[in-house]
C-alpha cells in the first residue's frame, strides 16, 4: 500500500482513460452542431435552386411586377403582388389589433399587477401561445366570421378581417411576454426616482419605463409581425383562396402561405410550373420574415439601454 | 421666489390620479382579453363537439361518412411522428447547446452558429415544409413517410430546444463547475456528470414545450402531403401516416356542416393532450428545478 504512490495512480489513470476521447468530444459536438447550419443551408439551397427552375420557365419580371396571380389559367400569370397584398392585409389588421392589446397587457403585468396576479395570468398567456394554429383557424371560421357577419352583413365567409383578428390573437401572447420582459428589466431605481418626484404610475410608465425599454418592445413587435407573415393555417382556413391585390378587406383573398398550402394539399404535378412556383413564393416569404428577424435583432442590440 | 406653484399642482392632481386609475383598468382589460378568448374558444369548440366525441370517435378510422369518421389513425400516426421527431430533436439540440455553452471558443464561427440558430427560429413552419418536400420527400425519396415528416418537424423545433437548453445549462453556477474541475474531473466528466444532470429539469421543460408545438403543427405536414384518408396505421417509419392536426384541417375544409363537429371533437382531443403535456412541463419545472 505504502509503495503505491497517489501521483503515479493519477498519472496512470490519466493516460489510460483516453485523453484522446476527451479531445474528441468537442469535435463530435461541433459536428452535431453543424446540423443546424446545414438546415439553414438546406432551406436556402432548396428555395433558391427550385426558384431558379421556376424563373427558367416563367418571367422573372412578371413575377415581381404583376399583381395578377392566375396559375391555373391556360395562359398562367404569376404576379406575386396579389399574394403579397393578401399577406399584408391580414398582417396589418393583426398588428393594429394585437399591438395595443399586447402592450397594454405587458404594461399591466410589468407595472401594475401583483405577484399573485402575475402567477395566474402568465400561465394563461402561455396556454394561449401554445394553442395550435389549426385550432385558431377553426375558431376564426366557426366563431369570429359568423360573429362579424352578424355585425355587418357585407362580410363574406372568407375575409381578411376575421383572419387578421385571429392572427392578432395568436401574436398577442408573444408581444405581451417579450415586451413584459423588456419592461421588467428596467431597474426599479429609475421607477422609484420618477415616483419620488411625484409622477403617477402612469406617467412613470410612459415617460420613464417605456422609453427605457423601447428597444425590446420594438423588437418584440417586429418579431410578432414576422410570425404573422409566416402564419399559415389560420389564413388557409379563414381568408380564402382568391388571390387579388385589392384593398377590400371584407372579401376572399389569398396569402403567400395560403397559396403554398392550397397547392400542396391538392396535387401539383411534380416538375410543373405550379410545383416550382411554390418555391418562388416560399423564397419571397422567407425573405420577408428574414428581413424582419434581422431588423428585430438589430433594434434590440443597437438601441439597448445598458444599466 | 416660489418655484413650485402648489395651487396648480393641487388642481391637476386629482385629474392625473383619475387618469392613472382609468388606464390601469384599461391595461387590465387588455390582459383579460386573452382569458376571454381562451374561454370562448374552448366553450365554442366543446359545444360543437358534444354528441360527436365518444369512444367510437377515438377507436375508428377516418371516413368520408360523418357517422363513421374517427380519430384513431390520426392519434396513432401522431405518436409515430413523435417517435421520430423527439429523439432526433433531443439528440441534436442538447449536443448543440452543450457545445455552444461549454466548448465553443469565442470566435466568428461560434457567433455565426448562434446567429444562424436564432434566424432558424424565425423561419415560418411552412418553409420547413418546403425543405422537407424538396429534400426528404423528393431528393431522398422518402415519400410522405413518418421519417420525412418526423425529420422536418425535428429541424423545426431544434432552435427552440437549443435556446431553452442553453439557458438552463447557463444557469448552472460556475462554482459547481469549478468544484468538479478542482476535484480532478476532466471537462467531459464535469459536463456529463455534473452540469447535464443539474440542467436536466430545464432542458426537459423546454423539450416538452417544443414537442407540444410539434404535435399541433399542421403547415409542414400539409406541404409534405400527409394523407387524410388512410385506413391503416403505419408499420414502420417508412410508411405513410395520418396526423391529428392534419386530420382536423381536412375536416374543417369539408363542405358538409357535420364535419365541423367532427373537427371540433378532434380539436378537443388534441387540446387535452397538449394540456396534459403543458401541465407535465410545469410540474417538472416546479418539482425538480434546483435553486442555487
Amino acid at each position: 500500500m505504502s509503495n503505491y504512490n497517489i501521483q503515479e495512480m493519477i498519472q496512470k489513470n490519466k493516460s489510460n482513460k483516453g485523453a484522446g476521447f476527451e479531445k474528441l468530444i468537442p469535435v463530435i459536438l461541433l459536428i452535431i452542431t453543424s446540423i443546424s447550419v446545414l438546415a439553414t443551408i438546406g432551406i436556402l439551397y432548396t428555395l433558391i435552386s427550385q426558384s431558379l427552375e421556376f424563373f427558367n420557365r416563367e418571367s422573372f419580371v412578371q413575377f415581381f411586377t404583376s399583381a395578377t396571380w392566375q396559375p391555373y389559367s391556360s395562359e398562367p400569370e404569376f404576379g406575386i403582388w396579389a399574394l403579397v397584398m393578401g399577406t399584408l392585409k391580414v398582417v396589418v389588421i393583426a398588428t393594429i389589433f394585437a399591438v395595443p392589446i399586447g402592450l397594454g397587457a405587458a404594461i399591466y403585468l410589468s407595472e401594475y399587477a401583483s405577484e399573485r396576479a402575475k402567477k395566474i395570468i402568465k400561465p394563461i398567456l402561455e396556454v394561449l401561445a401554445g394553442i395550435p394554429t389549426v385550432v385558431y383557424g377553426f375558431f376564426a371560421i366557426n366563431f369570429v366570421t359568423p360573429f362579424l357577419q352578424s355585425l355587418y352583413s357585407g362580410i363574406s365567409l372568407y375575409n381578411a378581417v376575421s383572419a387578421g383578428l385571429v392572427v392578432g390573437i395568436m401574436i398577442i401572447p408573444m408581444i405581451a411576454s417579450l415586451s413584459e420582459d423588456a419592461m421588467s428589466s428596467v431597474p426599479n431605481s429609475t421607477r422609484e426616482g420618477s415616483l419620488g418626484l411625484g409622477a403617477t404610475k402612469l406617467e412613470t410608465t410612459f415617460k420613464v419605463v417605456l422609453p427605457a425599454a423601447i428597444s425590446g418592445i420594438i423588437a418584440s413587435v417586429v418579431l410578432a409581425v414576422s410570425r404573422a407573415i409566416g402564419e399559415t393555417m389560420i389564413v388557409s382556413i379563414a381568408a380564402g383562396s382568391t388571390p387579388n391585390a385589392s384593398l377590400d378587406i371584407t372579401s376572399s383573398l389569398q396569402t403567400m402561405t395560403g397559396f403554398i398550402v392550397q397547392i400542396t394539399s391538392g396535387d401539383a404535378a411534380y416538375g410543373s410550373s405550379l410545383y416550382f412556383s411554390l418555391f418562388a413564393v416560399g423564397m419571397t416569404l422567407f425573405l420577408f420574415t428574414f428581413v424582419m428577424n434581422i431588423i428585430s435583432q438589430w433594434v434590440s442590440k443597437r438601441f439597448r439601454e445598458e444599466y | 421666489m416660489q418655484l413650485i406653484d402648489k395651487n396648480l399642482i393641487a388642481k391637476k392632481r386629482s385629474g392625473r390620479l383619475t387618469f392613472n386609475q382609468i388606464m390601469k383598468w384599461l391595461f387590465f382589460l387588455c390582459t383579460m382579453i386573452g382569458l376571454v378568448v381562451l374561454i370562448t374558444l374552448i366553450v365554442d369548440t366543446l359545444s360543437d363537439a358534444i354528441g360527436y366525441l365518444n369512444l367510437d370517435f377515438l377507436t375508428s378510422f377516418s371516413s368520408s361518412r360523418v357517422e363513421d369518421a374517427g380519430f384513431y389513425g390520426a392519434i396513432i400516426g401522431s405518436i409515430w411522428l413523435m417517435v421520430v421527431t423527439v429523439p432526433v430533436a433531443i439528440f441534436v439540440s442538447v449536443a448543440t447547446a452543450l457545445y455552444l455553452e461549454e466548448y465553443a471558443p469565442k470566435n466568428r464561427v461560434t457567433d455565426f452558429i448562434k446567429v444562424n440558430i436564432s434566424n432558424l427560429a424565425g423561419v415560418p413552419s411552412v418553409v420547413f415544409g418546403l425543405l422537407g418536400l424538396a429534400m426528404f420527400v423528393r431528393a431522398m425519396a422518402m415519400g410522405n413517410s413518418v421519417l420525412a415528416a418526423g425529420l422536418t418537424l425535428a429541424l423545426m423545433i431544434l432552435p427552440v430546444i437549443v435556446v431553452s437548453s442553453q439557458e438552463s445549462i447557463r444557469s448552472v453556477p460556475s462554482t459547481v463547475r469549478e468544484a468538479s474541475i478542482g476535484m480532478g474531473a476532466t471537462k467531459w466528466q464535469t459536463v456529463s456528470r455534473i452540469i447535464l444532470p443539474a440542467a436536466i429539469p430545464g432542458i426537459i421543460t423546454g423539450i416538452i414545450l417544443a414537442v407540444s408545438r410539434a404535435i399541433g403543427e399542421t403547415a409542414p405536414l400539409v406541404v409534405i402531403g400527409v394523407p387524410t384518408t388512410l385506413l391503416v396505421t403505419p408499420d414502420s417509419v417508412l410508411d405513410s401516416f395520418q396526423a391529428m392536426p392534419m386530420q382536423i384541417y381536412a375536416w374543417i375544409k369539408m363542405p358538409q356542416e357535420e364535419f365541423q363537429y367532427i373537427a371540433a371533437s378532434g380539436i378537443i382531443v388534441l387540446l387535452v393532450i397538449l394540456l396534459l403535456m403543458n401541465s407535465l412541463a410545469i410540474f417538472i419545472r416546479n418539482k425538480f428545478s434546483t435553486r442555487y
